[in-house]
């Protein structure tokens, strides 16, 4: 189905930085004149929720990724700390809240858009979002903890949707 | 010149776009928009999103950091 116009999403993660993925293609996609669905499946629900604020990322055990500090002079801000910090050093609590707030703050430095405002742009544009029932379930959610105007519903509904989409994206 | 403007300098992918799309929306067909931005990876981006949509890039050029594209409304 070469020349169908749809798309779909499977948002499977729910710390800060997977989050944006899911939200920068389901956007671009709508405005590329594509229907685009987005399934949000285990740890992908937490997109959905109303409260967007609890979303961390966790530099535990993800080696990949460059800690470079978001402020002070040019030379100490091109210093990677990632592979200089041994792993074991993110287990100190309140670690994890440090690195989400660093993070944050290399996200405007660089103009990117909160993860609040790019559901919103979603949301207002037309993308569907469909919340998988069983993790909700199985995760203790009710449908009030998630936005409006989306869908609850399970692995038939999505694979249905794909089927008549050529671009099919798992995240 | 064109019709209408927007300044996205500052905003990353994929705010550019996004912005573009719904300022396209509300014009009339073979309107002109002029969209100045700084993220550098939307010199690719700007021909793929009008080749996907059938509106027609005037033109493209560089200012500095800065890129502005001049895109009519198909």
């Amino acid at each position: 189905m070469s020349n169908s116009n749809e798309m779909t999403v499977i948002a499977s993660k729910g710390t800060l930085d997977w989050a944006y993925p899911p939200f920068i293609l389901a956007s671009t996609g709508i405005a590329m004149g594509k229907e685009v669905t987005v399934f949000c499946t285990f740890y992908g629900l937490n997109l959905l929720l109303k409260d967007l604020s609890h979303l961390r990322i966790s530099p535990q055990g993800n080696p990949d990724m460059p800690m470079k500090m978001p402020f002070g002079p040019k030379w100490f801000q091109a210093i990677d700390f990632g592979p200089k910090i041994p792993n074991i050093f993110w287990n100190i609590p309140g670690m994890e809240l440090f690195a989400t707030r660093m993070m944050l703050r290399t996200f405007k430095n660089n103009g990117m858009a909160s993860i609040e405002e790019l559901r919103s742009i979603c949301v207002e544009m037309g993308v569907k979002f469909i919340a998988c029932e069983m993790t909700m379930g199985m995760f203790g959610f009710s449908r009030d903890d998630f936005i409006e105007g989306i869908e609850f519903a399970g692995a038939a509904t999505y694979l249905d949707v794909a089927d008549k989409s050529n671009q099919d994206l798992f995240i | 010149m064109a019709d209408q403007t927007l300044d996205m300098c500052g905003y990353a992918c994929p705010m550019p776009i996004l912005k573009t799309k719904q300022a396209l929306a509300k014009m009339n067909k073979k309107e002109v928009i002029e969209v100045t931005c700084t993220d550098q990876g939307s010199k690719k981006d700007f021909t793929a999103f009008c080749n996907q949509l059938g509106h027609k890039l005037l033109s493209q050029k560089d200012d500095g950091n800065k890129i502005i594209f001049n895109i009519q409304k198909n």
